[in-house]
């Protein structure tokens, strides 16, 4: 897969991965999918236990994003892991309210603090 | 009579194609200065209703079509989208919120568009999604 096909952008910091998502929209089933299996062969693929998901640059995602992060969430749940989001924008995290996901998923305020809640 | 836009688009069952549908919608709110939190919640509204026709109404049949109509004028944005599909009944579709639903995958959709819309019907049997937003709206409203 060349850079520009990826979805998200990977970095490891204080031994948490942290995956920074990098479409604006994630709207479209396509691209969705395509972001779900990047996500999901962190867990499936390499074994990776600690995981961000950096928000900071989605201005927009549907109910089918929503689902690949729940998805998410049980893998890692179930590999003995652990995942956090952060960076999230007013408007997504109102959606994740509004669906009651907030209680389900860990969310946090910025990168630091994800790191600290999971490192 | 105020000006107002209207159009008609008829786009096949497919998912993983992008029609410019929902650019079209936003070019015309910001024509017409609608918020930013009015094109968030149409752009959602837009894809969450287009997939459930296509997914849950067409079944994925690419013979079937996904009619959209939309109206906008300087007050309100109205959308019509209709399937050709069997129809459903919007009580029997669980509450995505409950206990034994949160954590499926799937199924939020009807939810955000209820949350996000001033107006959310199902027409037809179910085949046809009357949505409607107000220029400037305040929705969705947020507890706490």
């Amino acid at each position: 897969m060349s850079k520009s096909d990826r979805r998200i952008d990977i970095e490891e910091i204080s031994g948490v991965t942290v995956a920074r998502l990098l479409e604006k929209k994630i709207l479209d089933e396509a691209n969705i999918d395509s972001l779900g299996q990047e996500l999901f062969a962190l867990v499936d693929k390499d074994g990776r236990k600690k995981i961000v998901l950096d928000f900071t640059l989605v201005e927009y995602l549907s109910s089918a994003a929503l689902g690949k992060l729940i998805t998410m969430h049980k893998k890692t749940s179930t590999a003995g892991g652990k995942l956090a989001l952060c960076s999230i924008q007013k408007d997504i995290l109102d959606v994740f309210k509004i669906t009651q996901l907030n209680k389900v998923l860990t969310l946090c305020n910025n990168l630091d603090d994800a790191i600290k809640k999971i490192g | 009579m105020n000006e107002h836009v209207e159009f008609e688009a008829s786009i096949p069952s497919k998912l993983y194609e992008d029609f410019g549908l929902q650019d079209k919608i936003v070019q015309l709110m910001e024509r017409f200065s609608y918020s930013v939190r009015d094109v968030f919640a149409v752009r959602l509204a837009v894809e969450e209703g287009v997939a459930n026709a296509i997914r849950h109404g067409n079944r994925f049949d690419e013979s079937k079509l996904v009619r959209i109509t939309c109206r906008i004028d300087d007050s309100k944005l109205r959308m019509e989208i209709s399937d050709q599909g069997a129809g459903f009944e919007l009580g029997a579709v669980p509450d995505p919120t409950q206990a034994n639903f949160i954590e499926r995958p799937t199924g939020r959709g009807l939810l955000l568009l209820r949350e996000y819309m001033d107006r959310f019907e199902y027409a037809d049997g179910g085949r046809c999604l009357i949505l409607e937003r107000e220029r400037n709206s305040l929705l969705p409203v947020m507890q706490g």
